[in-house]
Parts: structure tokens; C-alpha cells; sequence
């Protein structure tokens, strides 16, 4: 005889649960019910694989609009809507020379929300790339870069490039003529090193750049090949090495303590205001001295909790609120201004002026005076000093303060009108009297390689950071007075490549004076 | 001296390398090695062995009136022929900066992608252009040539026409 007593009816149990089975679904996946106390709002984050990243608690100092000004996440929503719309547009893209280009009008003119989908790709990816650029020099700017964050500021800068590769190999895609005259150019890049291996009559036995040139296109013309291994980059490679890296990123913010703040962050702030949530509003059934014990430095460690207020829904809010803002803009964006497409690639006759998009007409002004210094030379020498910054600057003062350290703000305003000067000065140079080769004609390669107006301008950024490190007796006021160089050079590069430059890449002060063919 | 060399390999007198430490340390190297040697290799297969390209070698036939100083691109060829009282030669018109085609100019020739300018000979005049323009071979007689742009030749050598 058995114990269990028999189900009064099973098909009305059977039919029972069947009613109650979608709530039980749901309880199933959000085991943690609503966040309301602290012990739910601790759930809602650790039981969650996509949020758990964060921390329970946020300090109040990260959530100050004035402390990251949402760059980093803005650039996070701009990869994850370029990610969606690019998914969407491979439906119909064709990696072929023959066909890329009428795939690409298809979607233009003919898939529904095809230009709309692929206008959003476009203006995502400009933003992201902005947003890159200013998250990093929000880091910078903050000192958020130094000890334990040194290796995330590498990480970073391997975003960076990255992002920036998304793009190159992105435009390449339509293979109209900024797509072809691009891949040329892009590839010749890749072997300029031969500028410096011909003038040394080496290339015969060491053709580094013939090597990177051939792996690029696959072939020693642009074509098919070509466009298959950008192809292949773009929609493959860099997205899941991006992805790899952001995963790192974010770990690393996690591990390194949160967001930078001044020592005397919780000073500044004062208390909470009255309407904030507040600290406990039970005792707490998972204590923070447990995590005390956790090897690192979480927000917790060593800290009173006083100043930290959940991150559901403060943080959370505060992230959706930034990702809906980038979805707005580049909707918004995509809704009035096309994403461009040229006439279809001619391989005898190149753009005048050919342009790269306006985020490398800095770099393509620098490749105007020497392809070698322009295209490798100077963004490795930049490049590396960046990723030094951290380990050269190893102070305290002035972390987590904008434009923190020796100087401060009257150094940077300093360094501004330096850096321009010294940009504007030797730009003018250049375009009113020429160069070198016009004032020697027989005048060695090599020398026009390593003296140019790039290289001269990278040289005063150079000796005037020097200068301020003794000056100031500082690294930091270093690292302050370069970065805000280059920064500098970097807009005002690309000003000139964007406004300046006409055909035959001449300089003209406006595009209505731009030779009439 | 017998005394301690007896003890060797106790933990209290070890062996300069420890037998284990040494064979440990072997098969790490011997993986490195292993994983450059593969992360190298793996290279192998995207650095093509055949390239894709069409022949470089064309023929060519010169128009009846052709004033010297100017040039002929035959269609889909970078590469401008020109013919003088001294013969035929070809001059190729790929910038030698950064590959775009140079166009003709009244002096001689420009780029427009980043403004390298060179002379009637293809010499370096202006820009960031590293080498004048190669002259290409050039062979053949009458009206037909055949221009091989994977072969140069040096500045003034032409074919008579």
C-alpha cells in the first residue's frame, strides 16, 4: 500500500499548472522578484549574468555627470547598435567587386528601411569613434589612467585602434571610389616601410612592407581578394577581438575598484541628500564584510558603504538613460543626412581630392608629407607613448580631479595655445613655402622621412613636454602638456584635411575656389 | 667533499637543477616554441602563393598622330606612352607614394590624392613622393609595342619608333 495519497484529479492538477505555467516561467528566469529592499536590489545585479558585472552599490562620486559624461557607455550603444544594423545589412551586402556596389544600392534604393538601417550604421560608427576619443581623453584628463588602472588604459588603447580598423575596413566595403582609392591607399600604407628599406637599398632581402602589403590584399593588385579579407576583418575579426577587449575592460573596472575618485571624494560629495535612497533600509542579510575578504579593492573594501547607493536603479538608470540618448542621436542623425556612396570604383582615375572620412584626414595630412613618418611612424611613436603614459606617470596628486596634478588647468590652457601654435606654425610653413624637396631638389629620401612637417611638429610636442616635466617637476604636467598637444594636432590636422584641401590635395581657403574642371 | 656529494638531491642540499624543475622547464620552452612556430605558420596560408593578378604585359597600338610630349593610356592601364623624334617610351602612372594614378599635367605630372607632382620624366618635383616615376619596357617597332610594367628600365631609354 502506498503512502502518497492520490492526486484528487490529475487532469485538473495538469490543467492548473498549465494556467500558472507562464508566471512560473517567468519566476523561473527572475528567481529574485522585484527589486525593492536592498537584499532584492543585491539579487537583481548577482543573479543576473548580464549584470553582474556591476557592483551592487555605486558610489555616489561615479554617478556625478561631471565624472565619466556617459562617454564610455555611449560608446559601448554605438557598437551594440552598429552590431544590430550591421547584422541587418549583411542580409543583402555582397563581398564581391561585381556585385558589392549594386548590393549597396539595393539597400540604398530598393530594401525597405535599407537606406534608414544603413544611414544608423553609419552615424553609430562616427559616434562611437568620437566617443572613443573623448572617453580616452576623459581618462586622461581625470589622471583615471594610474595605479591599478594601468593595464585597463592598454586595454583601451586596443580599443581604440580597433575601432578605428572597424572603421577603415568598413568604408571599404561599397567599393565605390573612396572604397577602392582607400584600400589603395590604406595598403600602400602598409608597405611604406619600403620608404625607408629603398633608401637603405635593402628591400631585395627585407621587405617587411611588401609582406604586409601582400597579406592585406592577397594579391599585389586590389581586387576581389581584397575585398574578401576586408570583408572578413570587418564583419568577423575586429568585432570579436572588440568584443574580447571590452569584455576585459569592463572586468578590469570591476577589479580595479570602480570608477576613479579624489581621496577626498567623500568630503566633496557631503551626505547623501534627504530624497536619496536610503543607505539600509533593513538589516542586511548578505554583509559587506564578507566582501572585505575578497581579494581587490571592490568599491566596499576598506570603506564605510555611507556614500554608495544601489546600482538598481541609480546606476542602471543612469545607463539606460545614456543608451537610449545614442539610439536618439543617431536616429536622429540617420533620419535627415545619408550615408554617403560615390560612383562606382574606377581604377584609372582616382577621386580629385580623394579624401579619406574626416576621423583620418589627420593622418592623411601627415601621409602628405612623407607616407613612412604619416602612416606608421608617427601613430607608433604616438601610440607607445600613450600606452607609457601610466607607467612614467606613477603620482598621487590630482587623480580623479579634471585636469588633476601640477598645473592643472592653467597648464592645459597653456599647452593649448602651444600645441596650436606649433601646429599652425610649421602648416603654414609647409603650405606657403613647400618643403624640402622644393628647396633641394637632389635632397636624400631619407632625410625628408625623418625631417617633415609631422615629424617636426611631433618633435616641439616633444621638447615642450620636456620641458614642463622640469619645469613642474612632475610627470604628470608632462603627460597633461602632450596629451593636449596632440590632441591639439589632431583637430587641427584634420580641420585642414577636411576644409583646406582641394585638389591635388593644394590648400584653399574654401571649397568655392576649388579649380573648375 | 664524498660526505655532501652523497646528500645530493635531498631538499636540504639540492642539485644545482633540480632533475624535475629542469625537465619542467624543458617541455614549457618546448611548447613556446611549439606555439610560435604555429602562430608564424599559421600565416602561411592567407600570404597567397598565386596572386590573382592580370598580366602585366599588354600590347599596345599607337595612334597614327600622337605630338610629343603627350601621352597614350591605353584603356584600363596605368602606364602613359609617349613617342618623340628619338623613339617610344613608357612611363608608368602609379604614384610611387601611395598608388594613386597620377594624372597629366602641363609640367609634367600630379597626384591628387596628396599632391606629389613630378616632372616630364616622371622625376620627383614636388610632395611627399619617394621615387620618380618608373619608365616602363618598352619593345617592339612600327605601330604595335609591348609595354611590361613588371620590368623598368632606366630614364631615357626608348625604342626607336
Amino acid at each position: 500500500m502506498s503512502n502518497e495519497t492520490p492526486p484528487k484529479s490529475a487532469l485538473r492538477e495538469f490543467l492548473g499548472n498549465l494556467v500558472s505555467a507562464p508566471g512560473r516561467i517567468y519566476r523561473a528566469a527572475f528567481r529574485t522578484g522585484t527589486p525593492t529592499t536592498d537584499r532584492t536590489r543585491s539579487n537583481f545585479i548577482f543573479q543576473n549574468v548580464f549584470l553582474h558585472l556591476h557592483a551592487v552599490r555605486t558610489h555616489r562620486w561615479s554617478l556625478r555627470w561631471s565624472t565619466t559624461m556617459g562617454l564610455g557607455i555611449a560608446a559601448l550603444a554605438a557598437f551594440l547598435i552598429t552590431l544590430v544594423t550591421g547584422i541587418l545589412l549583411m542580409c543583402y551586402y555582397k563581398p564581391s567587386p561585381e556585385d558589392a556596389y549594386n548590393s549597396i544600392k539595393d539597400i540604398h534604393f530598393i530594401v525597405p528601411t535599407g537606406r534608414f538601417i544603413r544611414n544608423i550604421h553609419r552615424w553609430a560608427a562616427n559616434i562611437m569613434v568620437i566617443t572613443v576619443i573623448l572617453h580616452m581623453a576623459r581618462v586622461f584628463f581625470t589622471a583615471a589612467y594610474r595605479k591599478p588602472r594601468e593595464f585597463n588604459w592598454l586595454i583601451g588603447m586596443g580599443l581604440l585602434v580597433t575601432t578605428l580598423g572597424l572603421s577603415f575596413t568598413g568604408y571599404l566595403l561599397p567599393w565605390d571610389q573612396l572604397a577602392y582609392w582607400a584600400i589603395t591607399i590604406g595598403a600602400n600604407i602598409a608597405q611604406s616601410p619600403r620608404e625607408v628599406t629603398d633608401a637603405l637599398n635593402i628591400t631585395a632581402s627585407f621587405d617587411p612592407g611588401g609582406m604586409q602589403r601582400q597579406l592585406l590584399l592577397g594579391s599585389d593588385v586590389v581586387g576581389e581578394e581584397a575585398l574578401i579579407r576586408f570583408n572578413l576583418l570587418h564583419v568577423m575579426v575586429l568585432p570579436l577581438l572588440l568584443s574580447a577587449l571590452l569584455a576585459v575592460h569592463f572586468w578590469r573596472i570591476r577589479k580595479d575598484g570602480g570608477l576613479t575618485r579624489p581621496e577626498d571624494a567623500d568630503k566633496l560629495l557631503g551626505p547623501p541628500p534627504a530624497d536619496t535612497y536610503p543607505v539600509f533600509t533593513e538589516a542586511p542579510q548578505k554583509t559587506y564584510h564578507l566582501a572585505a575578504i575578497v581579494r581587490g579593492r571592490t568599491p566596499a573594501v576598506n570603506q564605510a558603504p555611507e556614500n554608495t547607493i544601489p546600482s538598481m536603479p541609480h546606476l542602471f538608470y543612469a545607463e539606460l538613460g545614456v543608451f537610449m540618448l545614442t539610439v536618439l542621436v543617431c536616429v536622429g542623425l540617420a533620419m535627415f543626412l545619408n550615408a554617403p556612396l560615390k560612383e562606382l570604383a574606377n581604377p584609372s582615375v582616382p577621386e580629385n581630392p580623394a579624401k579619406a572620412p574626416w576621423y583620418f584626414l589627420g593622418l592623411q595630412e601627415l601621409v602628405s608629407f612623407s607616407a613612412f613618418m604619416g602612416g606608421t611612424g608617427i601613430p607608433a611613436i604616438v601610440l607607445i607613448g600613450l600606452g607609457l603614459i601610466p607607467f612614467l606617470d606613477r603620482e598621487q596628486r590630482g587623480t580623479g580631479e579634471w585636469f588633476g596634478g601640477p598645473g592643472g588647468w592653467p597648464l592645459v590652457k597653456q599647452a593649448i595655445a602651444v600645441g596650436s601654435a606649433a601646429t599652425l606654425l610649421v602648416e603654414t610653413i609647409a603650405i606657403r613655402f613647400g618643403w624640402l624637396r622644393e628647396w633641394f631638389p637632389h635632397i636624400p629620401q631619407l632625410v625628408i622621412t625623418f625631417v617633415n612637417p609631422g615629424t617636426i611638429i611631433a618633435s616641439i610636442y616633444a621638447v615642450y613636454s620636456i620641458w614642463l616635466v622640469k619645469r613642474y617637476n612632475s610627470a604628470r604636467a608632462g603627460a597633461l602638456g602632450l596629451f593636449t598637444c596632440f590632441l591639439c594636432g589632431f583637430l587641427i590636422l584634420t580641420a585642414i584635411g577636411t576644409y583646406f584641401r582641394g585638389p591635388n590635395w593644394d590648400f584653399y581657403w574654401s571649397p568655392a575656389q576649388w579649380p573648375k574642371h | 667533499m664524498s660526505e655532501t656529494s652523497n646528500h645530493a638531491g635531498s631538499r636540504l642540499d639540492p642539485e644545482p637543477i633540480p632533475r624535475r624543475d629542469f625537465l619542467g622547464l624543458s617541455s614549457l620552452g618546448a611548447m613556446c616554441a611549439s606555439l610560435i612556430f604555429a602562430g608564424v605558420g599559421i600565416f602561411r596560408l592567407p600570404k597567397a602563393a598565386v596572386l590573382s593578378s592580370p598580366s602585366k604585359k599588354f600590347k599596345v597600338a599607337l595612334p597614327e598622330s600622337l605630338p610629343a610630349g603627350q601621352g597614350f593610356t591605353p584603356p584600363g592601364r596605368s602606364v602613359a606612352l609617349f613617342r618623340d623624334e628619338e623613339g617610344v617610351y613608357a612611363i608608368s602612372l602609379v604614384c610611387t607614394h601611395l598608388g594613386c594614378i597620377v594624372k597629366s599635367a602641363p609640367e609634367g605630372f600630379e597626384c591628387p590624392c596628396h599632391g606629389s607632382r613630378f616632372a616630364a620624366d616622371g622625376a620627383v618635383a614636388k610632395g611627399p613622393a619617394p621615387r620618380a616615376l618608373p619608365w616602363l619596357q618598352v619593345s617592339g617597332a612600327g605601330v604595335e609595342y609591348l609595354v611590361d610594367e613588371d620590368a623598368t628600365v632606366p630614364p631615357g631609354t626608348k625604342v626607336k619608333a
